[in-house]
């Protein structure tokens, strides 16, 4: 009886683009100011520049910092993520697309979800140089993250369930694998320089771990201490962990194949099956195994068959043209 | 405590006002409404009126302003205090609005048909066919039904001797109903108190009452036909009312590029690949809708409509060409294209109005010019009148040269000095002029939504009322 509802209605392929990319942008304005947040919190010794430096590595940000600012520290990194419009990967890009996307989709998102996005819109908006000094940062990302976690509760109770919610839902979790595995890649590149069994600075694995919002469960876990391997397996696989690369792939799993049977879209079957080997190639291995063979080339693959996987989407569902450049993607 | 009430110090002189009624005998419910708002504190108003603005701001009530490379989102200015409407105004109000409605639909056949009216002299000739909304593809070609004009705005005002008339009719794709739902539900959000008890008609009929025009029109031996709304997208300053609009109807909002006319159909694009599509409401312009039949340049239309609806395979509304019916100059002609088509006299009248293009009527126009408010046909939106009592000698000079040079491009009227009611200003409460938009939709029959939008003119002593000329508007209340 329940499939008697939303299934005949029909979506407007511009549409489910949109709630893709609605939800893709608003995961990242979380994501950066998890990374700010913890970037400032764990820079304050004279290797901070460091930090600041990997922060832009990691979202592959440093040729266009570098274009406009001689030095990585707090005040220009800030500068560049919070306030420059110009700046195709800062909050002020990420919540104007948000919300021209969230615009689009006025008719269908609910109105609490619409009216919150407005609002933060304009708080992100009125941000001004005093809002992001060095001393007010983690005020300001705390505004950021309480912003999109509103913003992701609303959508929880208020967003209807059909089609378009489908949409949404696979945005979050590509932009959420995505995330966790530029997180991972850039922190053990810097976390594991030469040697495998050099001392580890448990700082920084805090700050790794806080960064991806997993510090407290990961503790509980894996009580003993810090082993790489173990690390990056609580992020890459562990299901129990909300941004694992390996939850948001059976979420989207299960987005995919219900848009499929229930809804009957044809379009979900090549990114079904890249779906498929991109969760085979991490379940197959363990982590030592996939350590052992690099790391670094495993995750770029991955970021790859993620931004490949959006693209299929966008082009078999979305009504979107070819692939090939797309101007917002970031992979 | 009356004294600090927000009707203490108004006093609306010698103009009609829709509040205190002068003349009229008492109303039972128009009382009750005056004492509470005697007994409601200045500031309490004040204070309400600055949380209903953030919220309409908040929750995007807008209209998108564009000045040089920026968008600005502008709330339609909006006043608490409610405008009434007796339940014997609204009666003759309704019964007017939907005569004209008919009219309107029957000229709109009879001048793409047989000319009658033209061929009895009725109405000049060059009016309608030389007029540039009129449509030669709409020639010979009869929409379902023979609606033209499935949404009617029609603009009413009142004299200072409470006369209603009407100033305007909209036939083109009218816009302003989403603030009266908007409009009612922010009275009910900060000001419910004042409206307690009182039965005050409803306004949240109008999405199911247009889906029910939408399916009534659409192509026949459909069941249940896929209606859209068409909007030219998130940039146009009315977007709001489009998502507004569809999520009322429950309906996709698409713009051109999601539609395609295919193997004589219309189609959207979905997730699922092309369905059809049977009824377009669309907020576009005829110029834009089919680059095929209009502007080739048009990238928010759609190639192959035009002819997709004259073979039948889809429905339009409003249908093309409507706006040779809502031109100024046709409008003078309203009384007796009623009385031509319907053998009655108009129960709402036109004021007073004068064409240029007869000799006689530029003659008396150039020597009245002080007096008169002379409109241009063509514009819309308050742009380009003059209020020949409002001007100076310069701009009255001015004017009478441009009324020379293109007589046939004017109108003119008497100055009518609107009603007013009272609106919460920055020095209390005044006396401020208003005007109504009734909605009517028009499927098999014509339903007018209760009320309408009231835009009130914020700016001492204007009569323009126009959004764009810093109007606001007010919740209209048709008592019950």
């Amino acid at each position: 009886m329940s499939e008697t509802f939303a299934v005949s209605k029909h979506l407007i392929a511009r549409h489910a683009g949109s709630a893709l990319w609605l939800a893709r942008y608003m995961e990242r304005i979380e994501n950066l100011a998890r990374l700010l947040d913890v970037t400032k919190t764990f820079a304050r010794d004279t290797e901070g520049d460091n930090n600041w430096l990997s922060l832009l590595r990691i979202n592959g940000d440093a040729a266009a910092f570098f274009a406009k600012h001689a030095t990585p520290e707090a005040t220009s990194v800030a500068h560049f993520y919070l306030l420059d419009a110009d700046n195709s990967a800062s909050v002020q890009t990420a919540i104007r697309f948000a919300r021209e996307n969230a615009r689009t989709l006025r008719a269908l998102i609910s109105t609490e979800m619409w009216l919150q996005i407005n609002v933060f819109h304009g708080q992100i908006r009125a941000l001004r140089e005093t809002d992001i000094a060095p001393e007010e940062l983690s005020n300001v990302c705390a505004m950021l993250k309480e912003g999109v976690q509103s913003h992701t509760g609303i959508t929880e109770g208020t967003f209807y369930r059909d089609q378009c919610w489908h949409f949404y839902m696979m945005g979050r979790h590509i932009e959420r694998a995505d995330q966790i595995t530029r997180l991972i890649d850039t922190k053990f590149n810097a976390l594991l320089p030469t040697t495998r069994d050099a001392t580890i600075d448990a700082g920084e694995w805090n700050a790794l771990l806080r960064a991806a919002a997993g510090y407290h469960a990961y503790r509980r876990e894996y009580p003993h201490g810090y082993r790489p391997p173990e690390v990056a397996s609580f992020l890459l696989l562990n299901t129990a962990f909300p941004r694992s690369a390996g939850l948001s792939l059976a979420q989207l799993d299960w987005h995919l194949t219900t848009l499929r049977s229930r809804y009957h879209l044809r379009g979900c079957t090549h990114a079904l099956a890249r779906l498929d080997e991109l969760q085979s190639m991490l379940a197959a291995q363990t982590v030592d195994e996939i350590l052992r063979r690099g790391l670094s080339p495993f995750l770029d693959w991955m970021q790859r068959e993620l931004g490949a996987l959006h693209a299929d989407i966008m082009t078999n569902l979305c009504g979107a043209p070819a692939p090939s450049s797309q101007e917002q993607t970031q992979a | 405590m009356q004294q600090d009430g927000v009707l203490a110090d108004y006093d609306p002189g010698s103009l009609f006002c829709e509040m205190l009624r002068p003349g009229q005998p008492p109303h039972p419910a128009l009382a009750l409404l005056r004492e509470r708002l005697g007994d409601l504190p200045i500031a309490s108003l004040r204070h309400r009126a600055a949380d209903a603005e953030r919220d309409l701001l908040e929750r995007g009530i807008t209209f998108t302003v564009y000045s040089d490379a920026t968008a600005i989102d502008r709330i339609l200015p909006f006043d608490l205090i409610p405008r009434l409407i007796t339940a014997e105004e609204w009666q003759t109000l309704e019964a007017g609005v939907i005569q004209r409605v008919r009219a309107l639909n029957l000229f709109l056949h009879d001048v793409y048909h047989d000319r009658k009216i033209l061929n009895d002299g009725i109405v000049p000739r060059e009016l309608v066919l030389g007029n540039a909304a009129y449509c030669e593809a709409m020639i010979g070609f009869t929409p379902p039904l023979g609606t033209y004009v499935h949404v009617c705005g029609i603009d009413i005002i009142r004299d200072d001797s409470g006369r209603i008339l009407v100033l305007e009719d909209n036939a083109r794709t009218p816009s302003g109903v989403a603030y009266v739902v908007e409009n009612r539900h922010m009275t009910l959000r900060v000001l419910s108190d004042l409206m307690a008890r009182l039965r005050v008609r409803s306004v949240d009929e109008y999405g199911l009452q247009l889906h029910r025009a939408m399916t009534e029109i659409a192509p026949g031996g459909i069941s249940d036909p896929q209606v859209v709304l068409l909007s030219p997208g998130i940039f146009n300053s009315a977007y709001f009312e489009h998502v507004f609009l569809a999520r009322e109807m429950g309906v996709p909002l698409v713009e051109g590029q999601d539609l395609i006319v295919e193997d004589g159909s219309v189609w959207m694009r979905t997730t699922a690949g092309l369905a059809r599509v049977h009824t377009i409401y669309r907020r576009l312009n005829d110029d834009f809708l089919d680059p095929d039949a209009f502007r080739p340049d048009s990238q928010l239309g759609v190639r192959g409509l035009m002819d997709a609806w004259r073979r039948g395979a889809v429905s339009i509304a409003n249908a093309v060409g409507t706006g040779v019916a809502d031109d100024k100059a046709v409008y003078a002609y309203m009384p007796r294209i009623i009385r031509y088509y319907l053998g009655e006299d108009a129960i709402l009248p036109n004021v007073d109005t004068r064409s240029c293009a007869e000799p006689d009527g530029l003659a008396y126009t150039l020597a009245h010019l002080h007096e008169l408010v002379v409109k241009p046909v063509a514009e819309s939106g308050g742009y380009g009148l003059l209020i020949g009592p409002h001007a100076s000698q310069a701009e009255l000079a001015d004017f009478r040269d441009k009324l020379k040079a293109d007589p046939a491009n004017y109108i003119s009227q008497p100055m009518i000095k609107l009603s007013v009611s009272p609106t919460l200003c920055d020095n209390g409460v005044m006396p401020r002029h208003i005007d109504l938009r009734p909605f009517a939709i028009t499927g098999r029959d014509t339903w007018v939504l209760p009320g309408g939008l009231t835009r009130v003119a914020l700016r001492p002593g204007s009569l323009v009322v126009n959004s764009s000329q810093g109007g606001g508007s007010k919740d209209t209340w048709v008592l019950a």
